[in-house]
């Protein structure tokens, strides 16, 4: 393998996609009753899950922010006929990305720790898997490489929903499949369309290319057909609920950490800098899909009677925010949508968390099956509103710095936008207090309940550092943010050149404050 | 270096009591957050009275937030006239409180080491709110404080009612914090900054700014002025989201006197004076403004005059209130306001404090129709809530006197249209004002005895921690308002607010006040003695009278009663409806259209094969057959079409 100029000085990103491929081969190797198997797969899995994720650190440690383009580059030939080739690197896009996905499995093996029982080492299996197929998408700087991941990451989501999901799992995990790869066969249309157009895959060389503006606007339907469902935006959205509510607690997590996020990745990724034009053109288009996402689903929120499905439907409406975010082309609104993304990461992933833990406990998400749970939980409420007040936006908290930046950044568009895309918060407020309310407040009117236990060492191992993470991400965003500026900073200014209309330029350039619309 | 101790001293006891409290215990909990409080205490009016004495304003730099291109807003405190007279009060006051609450809660089964986390991670946002440097973090406090109140009010979260109040304080104070928001990110849009050393100077160059919205341009620092004020509103309970107030009195009673009286209600009139440089552009934003204040202090004062429970009369009358700072803010003189919210914040703590005193005394009994006859008993306590309602009632010399006629008069100096119509608002409410505080006492205090004698058995004096910070607060409400009338309104104003307050060239209201015809100063007064008067006839002298009232003018009696119907229209107009959509959305735009099209397709491929499944019988004979009419077809073809 060569690696070429790399800052760490060895193929960093190959490395940690490829790891917890080992691991999987480690956990094959062992032989021995069920219980020695099962065991050995789970601390093989966390060990693995944690050298990657220390292994990572080295990008956040290594990585230059000044820089705008991609770093950690590595190049090998492949299809050199065709200009496909195996190449890796993460730029102020994608960095954060990575480091949450390794971040996230880790947790999520801890939080499947006792409660999955049968073929142990399956499920380990499908997550290690799953972390190099999503390692890889975020890491791919090649178009081909990108999408062979990004199909990569159905299968072992499909086996995690379809064998270790509850009730309904195969009608759930069947259309979480067809779904999502119904609109990617259209994405792989319009890949071959550029690599037609182009002669190569490199998405470095793509994000230079400029494609005719007619041929444009295909591409991007083509894009949006795959994006739009994994995003999920309103109305091709319903596979999520029902993927959430039978998923079992560590996929509902990764699903909604990391998953949720690609659509929105492949938007900046791919539409937004490859096709200027295009996005500009479909950009209103965008902005009502979006602002009704954020409305319709939350009212769905709303009239939810279970948990996870609650949960589910407000992700939808963040994740309306974020697309809101990104076709506001201005700093402030790509800047919020990625820290949104980042955010939503962490606080719906931790929110799935919660509800494992009373899952693990009672075996329901209907939410009227509890009530006065702050009477033997103390710890747990605190962790819930602490996730709940992140969700909801609350200044101090991961959640306000993304909606506040594209709140910003949709002004500078339009003042519906802001203002109706901004309904969340009133939405977003009314049905996360009211679950609360109906899961921790009231008195126990329930036997079950009234034996509960409040979270255990385990929990609030998986807890706490979402629970950091969350305070940081809030208190000191430049932190993270600083990741991105140089990126998103040149892609505004590519993406107005692109446009070349004076009166885009106008909003973006630092000097032109206090303009008039 | 006072200063920042002031801010984060409430936040370190916040965290010991909150997180460590069932590590350490409940005494240890109650400790450290006391502590912290009193060390802001100290700390905040010694930095309040460097300021005042010379000290330079200065600005505490504690690191970046939010960075996004140009967008830049830091973490700083702002150590400025208005931030350091608003730290000053909520320190001092929020440390009675603290202290009131050890006593108050003594009986409360539970662990109490929650109550007093939330009630210093509440000082603490709410010290936030008033340091900031800019409009990010103003709104850092805004929420934060919000989400205290919500945790307060729903404290005893096993009482449903409680639930209720908690969930719709947020919800309501949310709908006012979305234009806010938006409100800000204008602010950034047209100013390029949110912060206020930016913002301030640069306003003069916006004024010919214009901004479209319903297809019609408007002056940019009117929409902003707006949106700003509709968050105020929702803060700050004025009329129209109002709503949440009176039910947040499920709260534990010195909740009540610290959030919803003496600081957070009142940050709206803050955000007023804060961004007076701007507010001062916008004339028609500060003609609503002074329109709703007026219409408040009217309103909330009507339905005042009817309420039995002991908290709610003073939570309209809070309501009301904030409507005369909202009617001076209006008319230009935030130095009034200021004023007002200032000597408000000790009568009316004093006054829920007190109320919380009759509660602890009569066994939880709000209902004041079961009281009466109570001046024997608690005489402490009695004396207190005199004191409070004097200076409620505005009474010389108490404190309400001076900053309330200075409302009053400043409405009626401002000259304007709209002026006039807060100068007849606030003089009427002024009236009904003396009238519910003295119906309050009558009823409370004095006459015959309506509670149980079961009760009555056990009615007894607070403890001493409670009645400290009474007659603490009391002192306030008697010389509060003398003592602070010449700097905040007087002749040193200007020296003393040292342009922390912005008034336009052309706002002479201040310098007006001296010289208004006599029987403006004494209209106030007059009408709060035949409020008086009034209450004394109806339920000393004739006590009958109110339900003979009450029965001859059903239809008016019952309309106030109820509050205006305001609950019951929100309910028709927004939250039944929120709650149909959201199941028509559900049911039928999810379940039924949208899952409707692939669950169809997946039913059509399965009814389709089955129907094709059926053409393989597996029979060899039928197979045969078939090839047999296919080759018998295809020579038949082949023969014709030759």
């Amino acid at each position: 393998m060569t690696a070429a100029t790399n800052a760490a000085g060895f193929p960093i990103l190959s490395l940690i996609t490829w790891l917890p491929l080992v691991g999987c081969l480690v956990m094959m190797m062992v032989r021995g009753d069920e219980a020695t198997v099962a065991s050995n797969a789970r601390w093989t899995a966390l060990w693995t899950s944690l050298l990657v994720f220390v292994l990572s650190l080295v990008l956040w440690v290594r990585y230059d922010p000044s820089e705008a383009g991609f770093q950690f580059n590595e190049q090998v030939a492949w299809l050199p006929e065709y200009k496909v080739g195996y190449s890796m690197g993460v730029d102020g896009i994608s960095i954060l990305f990575v480091l949450l996905s390794t971040l996230l499995t880790p947790i999520c093996i801890l939080s499947a720790w006792e409660v999955i029982q049968t073929r142990v080492r399956e499920f380990m299996m499908s997550f290690l898997i799953l972390e190099t197929m999503m390692v890889g998408m975020f890491a791919a700087t090649d178009f081909v490489v990108f999408y062979v991941f990004f199909e990569g990451v159905l299968v072992p989501m499909y086996l995690i929903i379809g064998v270790w999901g509850g009730p309904r799992r195969v009608y759930s995990a069947i259309k979480f499949f067809l779904f999502t790869l119904t609109g990617s066969v259209l994405l792989l249309l319009a890949l071959i369309a550029m690599w037609l157009q182009a002669g190569t895959t490199d998405i470095a060389v793509l994000l230079h290319t400029t494609f005719p503006a007619g041929m444009q606007n295909w591409l991007f339907l083509g894009m949006f057909a795959s994006f739009a469902v994994k995003l999920p935006m309103w109305p091709v959205h319903t596979w999520l609920p029902d993927a959430h509510v039978e998923a079992p607690t560590a996929g509902s997590v990764i699903l909604a950490g990391v998953l949720l996020k690609m659509g929105a990745y492949g938007f900046l990724r791919f539409s937004v800098p490859m096709l200027p034009e295009a996005s500009a053109v479909f950009a209103p288009f965008m902005f009502t899909l979006s602002v009704v996402a954020v409305i319709y689903t939350s009212l769905v929120a709303l009239a939810q009677e279970d948990m996870k499905k609650l949960i589910a439907y407000s992700s939808i409406a963040h994740m309306g925010v974020v697309t809101i975010g990104i076709f506001t082309f201005n700093v402030q609104g790509i800047s919020g949508a990625l820290f949104q993304m980042l955010s939503h990461g962490i606080v719906s992933a931790a929110l799935f968390l919660v509800v494992g833990v009373i899952y693990d406990r009672i075996h329901t998400h209907e939410i009227a099956r509890f009530g006065g749970l702050g009477d033997r939980m103390p710890s747990y409420a605190l962790v819930f509103m602490v996730f709940m007040m992140a969700t909801n936006g609350l200044p101090g908290t991961s959640g306000f710095v993304g909606e506040f930046l594209v709140m910003i950044g949709a002004l500078q568009v339009n003042f519906w936008l802001a203002l109706l895309g901004g309904m969340g918060m009133i939405l977003g407020a009314a049905y996360m207090v009211y679950l609360y309310r109906r899961i921790i407040f009231g008195r126990i009117t329930r036997d079950d309940l009234r034996h509960i236990l409040d979270l255990s060492p385990r929990e609030w191992a998986v807890f706490a550092p979402l629970i950091v993470l969350t305070l940081w991400m809030g208190i000191y965003p430049s932190s993270f943010s600083n990741y991105f500026d140089a990126t998103v900073g040149a892609m505004v200014q590519q993406h107005a050149a692109a446009l070349g209309g004076a009166s885009k330029l106008a909003g973006i350039l630092p000097a032109a404050g206090g303009i008039t619309p | 270096m006072f200063y920042p101790i002031a801010v984060f001293a409430p936040l370190a006891g916040a965290l010991v009591s909150g997180l460590l409290g069932r590590a350490i215990g409940d005494k240890a909990a109650m400790g450290a957050s006391v502590l912290g409080m009193v060390i802001a205490a100290i700390c905040g009016p010694l930095a309040c009275f460097q300021l005042t004495g010379g000290a330079d304003p200065a600005t505490f730099d504690l690191g970046t937030w939010i960075e996004a291109g140009r967008f830049h807003v830091a973490w700083a405190l702002r150590y400025d006239t208005l931030s350091a007279v608003m730290v000053a009060m909520v320190s001092f006051v929020s440390m009675l409180i603290h202290v009131y609450s050890i006593g108050y809660l003594g009986h409360d089964p539970r662990p109490r080491y929650r109550f007093f986390g939330y009630l210093s991670l509440f000082s603490f946002a709410m010290l936030m709110l008033v340091t900031a440097d800019n409009l990010a973090q103003l709104f850092f406090g805004w929420e934060g404080v919000g989400l205290c109140s919500y945790l307060l009010i729903g404290y005893w979260y096993d009482r449903p009612s409680a639930c209720a109040a908690a969930i719709k304080a947020f919800i309501v104070n949310r709908i006012a914090d979305l234009p806010f928001a938006v409100g800000l990110a204008l602010i950034f849009f047209k100013f390029g900054s949110l912060e206020f050393p930016v913002i301030f100077p640069a306003v003069a160059q916006h004024t010919a700014d214009t901004y479209e919205l319903f297809g019609t341009t408007f002056p940019a620092l009117e929409v902003i002025a707006f949106l700003l004020f509709i968050g105020a509103m929702g803060k700050s309970a004025q009329l129209g989201l109002h709503v949440w107030l009176p039910d947040a009195m499920e709260g534990p009673t010195p909740v009540s006197a610290l959030i919803h009286a003496a600081t957070m209600v009142t940050a709206g009139v803050f955000l007023m004076a804060r961004m007076s440089p701007l507010m001062e552009y916008a004339p028609v934003a500060l003609a609503f403004v002074t329109f709703i204040g007026a219409s408040t202090a009217l309103f909330a004062a009507t339905i005042g005059c009817v309420q039995n429970d002991i908290k709610r009369v003073i939570a309209y009358s809070t309501c009301s209130q904030l409507g005369y700072m909202f009617a001076a803010a209006g008319v230009g003189v935030y130095q009034a306001s200021m004023f007002h919210l200032i000597t408000h914040a000790f009568f009316k703590a004093l006054l829920f404090l007190s109320a919380g005193s009759v509660i602890h005394a009569m066994s939880d009994e709000q209902d004041m129709r079961k009281m009466g006859g109570l001046g024997r008993l608690i005489p402490v306590t009695c004396t207190v809530m005199w004191i409070g309602n004097l200076a409620l009632a505005g009474i010389p010399p108490f404190a309400g006197y001076w900053s309330k006629d200075a409302i009053i008069a400043a409405t009626y100096a401002s000259g304007s249209g709209i002026g006039l119509y807060a100068f007849i608002c606030t003089v009427l409410a002024a009236f009904l004002t003396a009238f519910y505080s003295w119906r309050l006492l009558f009823l409370t205090f004095h006459g015959q005895s309506r509670a149980d004698h079961h009760v009555l058995e056990h009615a007894h004096e607070s403890p001493w921690t409670m009645l400290g910070p009474l007659c603490v607060l009391a002192i306030g409400a008697v010389f509060a308002g003398w003592l602070l009338d010449n700097q905040f309104i007087g002749a040193g104003w200007q020296h003393f607010w040292n342009g922390t307050i912005y008034n336009g060239e052309h706002n002479h209201v201040i310098e007006n006040l001296e010289h208004l015809p006599i029987w403006v100063d004494y209209a106030p007064l007059v009408l709060g003695l035949a409020g008086i008067a009034l209450a004394y006839v109806m339920y000393i002298a004739n006590p009958l009278l109110p339900v003979r009232l009450a029965e001859a003018f059903a239809p008016v009696y019952r309309f106030v009663l109820n509050k205006w119907y305001f609950d019951e229209l929100y309910d028709f107009i927004f939250v039944q409806p929120a709650i149909r959509l959201a199941r028509l959305f559900w049911q039928v735009g999810d379940v039924t259209i949208i899952d409707g099209v692939p669950n169809g397709l997946a039913e059509l491929t399965t009814e389709g094969s089955r129907e094709v499944v059926k053409i393989q019988t597996g029979s060899l004979a039928v197979y045969a057959f078939v090839m047999l009419i296919g080759v018998v077809v295809l020579v038949g073809i082949f023969m014709l079409s030759r």
